[in-house]
């Protein structure tokens, strides 16, 4: 039972948590169980008459306890899932790589950039410089960053053995940390029913250590083709079954231009059509227009948002296109692609083959 | 661009190859519905029921006919979606390693589709609907409903969702993309067939008939009760109906609007829910959730009522803490509006929202909780029957205890994130929604079936109904849990993993044993009615019940009660029976009672027709339909012959013979 066994720190935190959550209602649910047993046993008709007491129908003391027994369990289980969905939450930036084993003060996360499409997944490693369709490996004991969005429909990435699963969704980035704890061979899927071939949407995942993972790179990095923005409106067309791909390079700005729903040449940019709007709304006074105080304030609470154009036109979308993702706000702009393309960049790289 | 030719013109989109003659599975599924449909044509001209039947029932607006009219609906749609069920389950078991099973995908896919929405939309709300709709009158001392013609037209609309839904099977095809039918993957980029469109044409017009019926119901509760029923002596199911009702009112309106911008979306090409223009996708989950979260209390606070009716009847005392009860059910009520999130902690909605929707959810155990003990007293220092309704009780605590745990623990975000979408999750929903709405519907009919017909139903059948469903629950839901902790997720139609195939073949098995179990109870009813003779009740009493509708006849007449009652005690009929009540025998006035009409039959086939013409744009059907249904409801405004009075002797002669009869307890 993969869940009940994760190979990764974070699904094992998750795993203790359904342990310890399980032994809390069971303290409560065992006894239910055992009475329910034991008076449908005992007070059946004939077995004896004599305890039958029809007008025993209130009774302040047990109806104290009644409520306050549930009351106890949720509130304590309460205070656990308040802490966990904090500390478990996927956005945020891990603070250790396992129960025994510290984060390094300087250690930086390995990036990857997860684009769920019809019906593949699409793994690109911008520090490699290489991207894989439906093969996922990981260094050991390594904390990930990864970076999802998808083409076109809501899917979850799910890796049982790595981590719990987080929505995939069309102009939209969410963000998952997650660290391999043990090496071997496991798989991930979707989990969000998708169409087709939503069945065979699943991705091989390997666990390596340090020198497979970067032996497994450099063999990508040898042989692999090309991810052109051509090649890669190819790969986007609806298909199934897919086998595992390399790509040795990949189109720059590839994910972010995913993600703003402007990979064809000649799309605008989600975040620049925003941008324009805002501004567009703010001359005339429309009813979306910031107010200044609002203003300055997201200037200041979005500190990089003010850093120029071209950090502008994405941390807006990291900002705006998530907005039904609160925490987007306070994880995807800790450093995730600060040198993300400006507009005249994209266009210009649409250009390119 | 557009093609004017006559043929489109006149059929929409709708052409021959519409027709899935190259499915075998469901031609013959055609031939043996046509043949069963004819035999059934047949055999009603041949005993010249037609004429019964229309002036009886369809047109009917009795609310205990119309009652039982939900409730056959809800049993025909539970074989068409118990059979969905088992070819999920057959296709899973055997579709493994280079197997693809029986079931291509596109046909899976509409399957489990069809399964969730008919279970849901065409089984349980109709059963619950028909079950309140029969019942809560007659508890609360009514003659009818507060709205006679409206509860008719309710039960049609239905109807003609159902319809919908059924053409669906034979002409073109059903929706492929779950039963929420999420955007986008709903929208008409990535589902341009006609089957989300059957499914949003069906839903909306079904759902007007819930909410219609929902409006109808409170305003029964709230204006009719018989003198003296203070809110808090009314039973616990009519408070369970009351509440149930005042959270479909709330939430129906979500669900259609959301329904009808994906319309909109799809036939009018405008962005609410697309990738692009600035539409989002997560606005739809949010409205069909905010509608699909309190819908599960919806269905299960009469199922909640119906068990604490039975515990008090069958345990020979009044349940024990009425008061908590209560206000159990209304803070459950009030609770579920503020879970919905819970159905995607995994969207990233961040770790405050999370928990806080988190925390909100397992509040909803302690009522839950609170009321599962309150039946436990109940039982205790009580004399127990163990009759069928009493055995369906007790199963369902047993049942719903472990499914309300693992909801629990579902509830918890950081869990979840693990379990959402997995097998684990459709576990935990059946072993809720079969272990707690479904076992106490089928204890509600087995209870108040003799109510209705004036004959219990079969035992030996009743049991095994009774031991096919909850051995079959668990032989079925257990390997499913287990896979969901392998890491399976939901909807998948082929694995590669072979050590998840027994865990199938299990769960195929258990759907055999309810398949007994389903089999069992259309038994329990078809031996009920060749042994009625000997299984008639005639006191109108035959468990020994509690509330108003054991005061009445079995079958009850057509005015319910020939002297409305008046309520002194919780419990009245039981306060009345302590009391020495004779059943009056004379004294009798004049009843006013409303008069049967087409309308609503007209109406429903008429809304049939609009979205059959507007799934397969056939515009001049539609405009046609549409129109029709204006001038049909207009026209009924001007009617004016809408009641008539029962004369009061023929009242006397009705409770007269009864009177007569022998065992006429009290």
């Amino acid at each position: 039972m993969v869940v009940m066994n994760p190979t990764g720190d974070i699904a094992l935190q998750e795993r203790n948590l359904i342990l310890v959550a399980l032994g809390m209602m069971l303290l409560v649910v065992i006894p239910v169980l055992t009475l329910i047993v034991v008076f449908a046993f005992r007070y059946r008709k004939g077995r004896a008459p004599e305890k039958y007491d029809p007008n025993f129908t209130h009774s302040a003391p047990i109806e104290v306890v009644v409520w306050s027994i549930p009351l106890l369990i949720i509130a304590c289980l309460g205070v656990v899932t308040w802490i966990t969905t904090h500390s478990l939450d996927p956005f945020r930036p891990l603070d250790r790589i396992s129960a025994d084993k510290p984060l390094a003060k300087d250690h930086k996360p390995l990036d990857i950039q997860v684009v769920a499409m019809d019906w593949k997944w699409l793994f690109i490693y911008p520090e490699q410089g290489i991207a894989t369709v439906n093969e996922l490996a990981l260094p050991v004991d390594v904390p990930v960053r990864f970076s999802i969005t998808s083409t076109n429909q809501f899917n979850t990435f799910s890796a049982p053995t790595l981590a719990g699963m987080i929505y995939a969704m069309p102009g939209m980035k969410s963000m998952l940390h997650a660290v391999l704890n043990e090496p071997g061979d496991s798989w991930g899927y979707s989990g969000n029913y998708t169409g087709a071939g939503y069945s065979d949407m699943r991705f091989k995942l390997h666990g390596v250590d340090q020198a497979g993972f970067d032996q497994w790179a450099a063999g990508i990095k040898a042989a692999g083709e090309t991810l052109s923005t051509d090649r890669y409106v190819e790969l986007d067309k609806p298909s199934e079954k897919v086998p595992v791909m390399h790509f040795s390079t990949v189109a720059s700005g590839l994910f972010d231009r995913v993600l703003n729903r402007c990979v064809v040449a000649g799309t605008e940019c989600a975040a620049d059509i925003m941008k324009k709007d805002r501004a567009l709304d703010r001359d005339n006074g429309g009813m979306f227009a910031p107010q200044p105080m609002d203003h300055s304030a997201m200037q200041s609470s979005e500190g990089q948002m003010s850093q120029g154009m071209s950090s502008m036109s994405h941390t807006s979308t990291s900002g705006d296109v998530t907005a039904a993702v609160p925490a987007a706000h306070d994880h995807t702009n800790t450093g995730t692609n600060n040198g993300a393309l400006a507009a005249p960049e994209q266009q210009g790289s649409n250009a390119r083959p | 661009m557009q093609d004017h030719s006559f043929t489109t013109t006149v059929f929409g989109r709708l052409t021959l190859e519409s027709l899935p003659i190259h499915e075998p599975i469901l031609v013959g599924t055609f031939i043996a519905v046509a043949a069963l449909g004819l035999i059934i044509v047949a055999a009603l001209t041949y005993f010249r029921l037609w004429g019964y039947l229309w002036k009886e029932w369809f047109t009917s607006v009795d609310h205990k006919k119309i009652g039982i009219m939900y409730i056959v609906l809800a049993i025909i749609m539970l074989l068409r979606g118990f059979s969905d069920a088992v070819m999920m389950r057959l296709q899973q078991a055997i579709a493994f390693g280079g197997n693809e099973g029986f079931l291509h995908s596109s046909h899976y896919d509409q399957i489990f589709t069809a399964h969730g929405t008919i279970m849901i939309f065409f089984v349980a709300i109709p059963l619950v609907v028909g079950i309140v709709n029969f019942v809560m009158p007659l508890q609360i001392g009514a003659r009818d409903v507060a709205f006679p013609y409206l509860n008719n037209l309710s039960f049609w609309l239905t109807v003609a969702g159902s319809v919908l839904v059924m053409i669906s099977l034979f002409v073109g095809e059903f929706a492929r993309t779950g039963w929420l039918s999420y955007a986008p993957l709903a929208e008409k980029a990535f589902s341009p067939d006609t089957g989300v469109d059957y499914y949003l044409w069906s839903l909306e017009i079904a759902g007007i008939g819930t909410t219609l019926s929902a409006v109808n119901m409170v305003a029964t509760v709230i204006k009719m009760r018989a003198p003296g029923m203070s809110l808090m002596k009314m039973p616990v199911f009519t408070w369970t109906a009351l509440c149930s009702n005042v959270l479909a009112i709330a939430i129906f309106p979500a669900l259609t609007a959301a329904f009808f911008l994906l319309l909109l979306d799809r036939y009018l090409d405008t962005a609410f829910f697309i990738n692009d223009l600035g539409g989002n996708a997560m606005l739809y989950w949010n409205m069909v959730w905010m509608w699909g979260h309190p819908e599960v209390y919806v269905l299960i606070l009469p199922a909640f009522g119906i068990y604490s009716e039975i515990t008090s009847t069958f345990t020979g005392k009044r349940l024990f803490g009425y008061g908590s009860m209560v206000y159990a059910t209304v803070v459950i009520t009030i609770l579920s509006y503020l879970v919905w999130l819970h159905h995607y902690f995994t969207m990233g909605s961040g770790a405050s929202v999370n928990a806080f929707f988190g925390i909100a959810t397992m509040v909803i155990a302690i009522p839950t909780g609170a009321k599962v003990f309150n039946w436990l007293f109940t039982m205790f220092r009580g004399e127990i029957r163990f009759e069928l309704p009493m055995m369906w009780v007790v199963a369902f605590m047993l049942t719903f205890v472990v499914g309300g745990m693992t909801g629990v623990l579902l509830a918890v975000p950081a869990a979840d994130f693990v379990l959402h979408n997995s097998l684990f999750l459709v576990a935990h929903f059946h072993n809720t929604i079969i272990g707690g709405v479904v076992f106490g519907l089928f204890a509600g009919m087995t209870y108040w079936f003799p109510k209705a017909f004036g004959f219990k139903m079969d035992e030996f059948w009743g049991k095994v109904a009774f031991w096919g469903w909850v051995i079959g629950y668990w032989v079925a839901w257990t390997p499913i849990y287990i896979v969901g902790l392998m890491g399976t997720t939901r909807r998948v139609n082929h694995f590669d993993d072979p050590t998840l195939q027994p865990y199938f073949v299990i769960a195929l098995i258990g759907a055999v044993i309810i398949l007994i179990g389903v089999l069992g109870f259309v038994m329990a009813i078809v031996m009920g009615i060749v042994k009625r003779n000997k299984l008639r009740d005639v006191t109108g009493d035959p468990w020994d019940g509690r509330t108003l509708e054991w005061s009445t006849t079995s079958p009850p007449p057509a005015y319910n009660f020939a002297i409305t009652p008046v309520v002194y005690e919780l419990d009245a009929w039981h306060d009345m029976k302590e009391h020495g009540y004779k059943h009056p025998t004379e004294g009798f006035r004049p009843v006013h009672m409303p008069r049967n009409t087409a309308t609503g039959v007209v109406v429903a086939a008429l809304a049939t027709a609009l979205g059959f013409g507007m799934i397969w744009y056939m515009w001049w059907l539609a405009a046609i339909s549409f129109a029709g249904i204006l001038v049909v409801s207009i026209v009924h405004t001007f009617n004016y012959s809408r009641d008539h009075y029962i004369p009061a002797d023929a009242i006397a002669l009705t409770e007269g013979k009864r009177a007569q009869q022998p065992a006429a307890r009290a």
